[in-house]
């Protein structure tokens, strides 16, 4: 047979959004709160800046490692969470966060290689994981943790053992974040076992209650992680595919030999737009996290006032409600019922089952009458 | 941010909101909500809630103008009192006191073209102290109080997404 998937691709399935998706589509009069990705536009400044460089004519490569003004940048702006990296060699700009995770699964994982993976979790890491010839080793947590991860639920899973860990807080799907003593149990244990860490702090800025920790900031881990952040939740610029990767400059260098050969270099049109964004877009963005705060409290208010369990999200801007019941009918119903969409938590693993992934990027009217069909759709049950 | 702030801010975006809705959005208690908009009132900080209308959509005759007015002081009246007797006309809907080449700058609305040229040649420039006007009618209006009345980012997400 021609053109025959790999076997690293065949074990790979389908993702379980997709269905939904389509669903979704069937109909035109469906309120989403099943989306991803910020309601707000990137912030006219940045957008602005884009538009100039076109105008200029800035259409070439930039250096493989991106423009050095916009390394400079990301440096200064990392620094907020504790985090030192020289522009020079230790910051690498990527076609968003998407690349930067897949380049750093392609690069710190061999063959056979053990990468633990909290759940649920964001769907791409899975199979990032399995592209890159590594063993997916999943390890649960709960809403009874507030879905942290924690050394004991690594230990439980035989993490001990893995070569990487990949990390996601703030998380997607759950809204979960780390204070800064569970982000250090995770790194003693990192370090004890000689772990690596895939840090994608993609939400860092979304934090609501309390200031994101880095992992790479605690002690022993800078020299094995990587950190990875980008434009697209916080400057709510997911189209325009612009990430960052931080490590030690050796990692870093490592990391560009695959980018250099796959992806030359990050859009320079979104690079253009980033540089604008992180010189004159910081109160777009605090605006845009106080209304997702809002919002944030409010979805979680409606759930409690509808009696539905919901643990207090204060990340990324997701809350993850268990529907007492099978998720994926539930999900299912909604959505045709109540013209509803929302992501079954199973989507994102096997410990999400019985959840909902419900989306607070979206318009505060649409997020009223979403929360008044919810707990209609809810009590009626 | 304390409560009252974060209460000013949501307003300012959104006044038309329930004291329910609010108290879920700020994390407090609906009776907390009325007791700082006591407050806020009690102090002056909050003026009023008004709806920002697209007079546009609506079959009323409404003209507007940006009106600068330039006014010359003496021992006895100051700019005080010139805007006390300018703002108490109804006309008028917004006065300020700008820098730059004129002094005030006002709002002035009526039903017609010729309606706000006669308030301001009978009402306003008679005023002793105005030693100038200058009218700019308003042709068309693209935003106002911070929202764009264009309605130029449409929600194209995909209805779904990771």
């Amino acid at each position: 047979m021609t053109l025959q998937p790999n076997d690293r691709m065949a074990g790979v399935p389908e993702s379980g959004i997709r269905k939904f998706f389509e669903l979704a589509e069937e109909r035109d009069d469906v309120i989403s709160l099943g989306v991803g990705e910020p309601d707000f536009s990137a912030p006219w400044a940045a957008r602005s800046a884009a538009i100039h460089s076109l105008e200029e004519g800035k259409t070439s490569y930039t250096s493989n490692r991106g423009m050095a003004d916009l390394r400079r940048l990301i440096a200064d702006y990392s620094a907020r969470w504790g985090l030192e990296y020289d522009p020079d060699t230790e910051v690498l700009v990527t076609t968003g966060a998407s690349e930067a995770v897949d380049l750093a699964l392609r690069t710190f994982v061999s063959a056979g290689d053990s990468v633990a993976l909290h759940e649920p979790n964001y769907i791409s890491y899975e199979p990032g994981i399995q592209f890159a010839g590594g063993e997916p080793l999943r390890v649960p947590t709960s809403a009874d943790n507030d879905f942290v991860l924690t050394p004991e639920a690594l230990a439980a899973a035989g993490a001990e053992e893995a070569d990487v860990l990949v990390l996601c807080y703030p998380n997607n799907p759950t809204g979960a974040v780390m204070t800064e003593s569970e982000v250090r149990a995770v790194a003693e244990f990192c370090v004890d076992h000689a772990v690596d860490v895939i840090a994608d702090e993609i939400y860092a800025a979304l934090t609501y209650e309390g200031e994101h920790t880095s992992i790479a900031t605690m002690p022993g881990m800078r020299e094995r992680t990587i950190v990875i952040n980008g434009f697209s939740k916080a400057y709510a610029m997911t189209g325009l595919r612009l990430g960052y990767a931080l490590g030690p400059a050796e990692a870093v260098d490592a990391l560009n030999r695959v980018h250099q050969y796959t992806m030359l270099s990050a859009p320079t049109t979104a690079q253009y737009a980033a540089i604008e964004a992180l010189r004159s877009c910081g109160d777009a963005v605090e605006e845009m996290t106080t209304a997702y705060n809002r919002r944030r409290r409010f979805v979680l208010s409606r759930f409690e006032e509808m009696g539905m369990d919901c643990f207090t999200a204060r990340g990324a801007f997701y809350a993850f409600p268990e529907c007492g019941g099978d998720d994926e009918a539930f999900a299912e119903q909604l959505l045709t019922e109540e013209g509803i969409a929302v992501v079954p938590g199973r989507v994102f693993g096997e410990c999400g089952k019985g959840h909902l992934r419900v989306s607070y990027a979206t318009g505060m009217r649409e997020l009223k009458t979403a929360m008044n069909r919810i707990e209609s759709f809810y009590t009626d049950q | 941010m304390d409560a009252k702030r974060e209460l000013l801010a949501l307003l300012s975006t959104d006044a038309r909101e329930s004291t329910e809705d609010i108290a879920r959005q700020l994390g407090i208690d609906a009776d907390r909500v009325e007791e700082l908009l006591d407050e806020l009132e009690a102090e002056g900080t909050v003026k009023g809630y008004q709806a920002v209308v697209d007079w546009e959509n609506t079959d009323d005759q409404r003209v507007a103008a940006f009106v600068e007015l330039n006014v010359e002081l003496d021992r006895e009246t100051g700019y005080e009192e010139i805007a006390d007797r300018i703002a108490r006309f109804s006309e008028v809907e917004s006065l300020r006191l700008v820098s730059g080449d004129y002094d005030f700058a006002i709002e002035v609305t009526g039903e017609s073209m010729q309606d706000v040229s006669q308030f301001i040649s009978n009402q306003i420039a008679p005023i002793p102290e105005i030693t100038q006007t200058v009218t700019h009618f308003i042709m068309e209006t693209y935003k106002e109080a911070g929202i764009d009345f264009g309605d130029r980012d449409g929600d194209d997400r995909l209805s779904v997404s990771p």
